[in-house]
C-alpha cells in the first residue's frame, strides 16, 4: 500500500493558532510518511513566520462558533489570551511543540519554508522579521512551479 | 503472520512489523533494513538504541523526542531512514509503529 500523494503545498493565509498547527501537523504528517512538503506563508498567516509575533498567536474567541461562547463575551479584554492559554495547555500535555520550535522541526525534516512576495511588501517587512529558517520570498507563480512531480496536491489554509 | 526472513522465521503484523519483540535480534533489523534498502551503520544502531530504550520505559515516540534526545538531530535521522523515518526505524528495531499524529 503505497500513498499517490508524493507532495504536498501549503498555503497558509492565517494566523489563527489552529489554522497555524493544522498546517504545521499536515506537514510534518507528511514528511514523516515520506511525502515531500513545503508552506508558502501568505497574508496573515506571514505572522507565524515573524520573530517578534510568532509566539504570539492566538487563537479566535469571536467569530468562532466552536468557542461555543456568546459573541460579546469572546470580545472581553484577556478573554482571547486566556483561551489560547488554556489551548497551548492541552496542546502542551499532548507534546505538541510550541511555534517557534515546530518550525525548527519542520525545517530540519526538509519542509520547504517560503514567504509571499506580495505579502511581504504589503505589510512593509524585511527579511531580518523573518524566521533564520525561511527558505526564501516567492511569487505565487514560483510556488506554483514547485508543482514539480506527479501526485503534488495544493491546500489553501 | 509468519515471515521468513534470512533463516529466522518471524511474526509480523499485515504493516511488516513484528508482534513479538522476542524475537527480534541484530541479523533480524539487519534484513529488515535490507528490504527497505538500509544497510545499517553505527548511526541506525543508535537510533535503533534510542528507540528500543524508549519502548521499554512505555514512552510514546515523536518526532518532537527525536529533537529532545540528544543524541542525535532530526536531519540526521531523515538521512539515515528516508522516506518516513519513525516508521521505517520502529519496523527494524522490532516495536511497534508509533500511533501518534505528530
Amino acid at each position: 500500500m503505497a500513498t499517490k500523494v508524493k507532495k504536498m503545498l501549503f498555503v497558509l493565509s492565517k494566523a489563527t493558532l489552529d489554522s497555524v498547527y493544522a498546517a504545521f501537523i499536515m506537514a510534518n504528517g507528511a514528511r514523516m510518511e515520506g511525502i515531500e512538503a513545503e508552506i508558502f506563508f501568505t497574508f496573515f498567516g506571514l505572522e507565524a513566520i515573524q520573530k517578534d509575533k510568532l509566539n504570539e498567536l492566538k487563537i479566535a474567541t469571536v467569530g468562532n462558533p466552536a468557542m461555543h461562547m456568546p459573541t460579546l463575551l469572546g470580545g472581553l479584554p484577556g478573554m482571547e489570551a486566556f483561551a489560547s492559554k488554556m489551548m497551548k495547555k492541552e496542546m502542551e500535555k499532548l507534546d505538541m511543540p510550541p511555534v517557534d520550535e515546530f518550525l525548527e522541526i519542520l525545517s530540519d525534516s526538509g519542509v520547504s519554508l517560503w514567504a509571499c512576495k506580495l505579502a511581504v511588501e504589503m505589510f512593509h517587512l524585511e527579511e531580518k522579521d523573518l524566521i533564520d529558517d525561511l527558505d526564501g520570498i516567492l511569487t505565487i507563480g514560483d510556488f506554483y512551479q514547485r508543482a514539480d512531480i506527479d501526485g503534488t496536491h495544493l491546500l489553501f489554509i | 503472520m509468519e515471515k521468513v526472513i534470512g533463516n529466522k522465521t518471524i511474526n509480523v503484523n499485515e504493516e511488516g512489523y513484528l508482534t513479538d519483540f522476542s524475537q527480534w535480534d541484530k541479523e533480524v533489523a539487519a534484513e529488515l533494513a535490507k528490504e527497505k534498502n538500509i544497510e545499517l551503520t553505527d548511526g541506525h544502531w543508535m537510533v535503533i538504541d534510542y528507540l528500543q530504550e524508549k519502548y521499554k520505559n512505555e514512552e510514546a515516540l515523536s518526532i518532537r523526542g527525536i529533537k529532545k534526545s540528544g543524541k542525535f538531530n532530526i536531519k540526521e535521522f531523515y538521512n539515515l531512514f528516508p522516506g518516513g523515518p519513525l516508521k521505517i526505524s520502529t519496523l527494524i528495531a522490532g516495536i511497534p509503529k508509533p500511533k501518534s499524529c505528530i
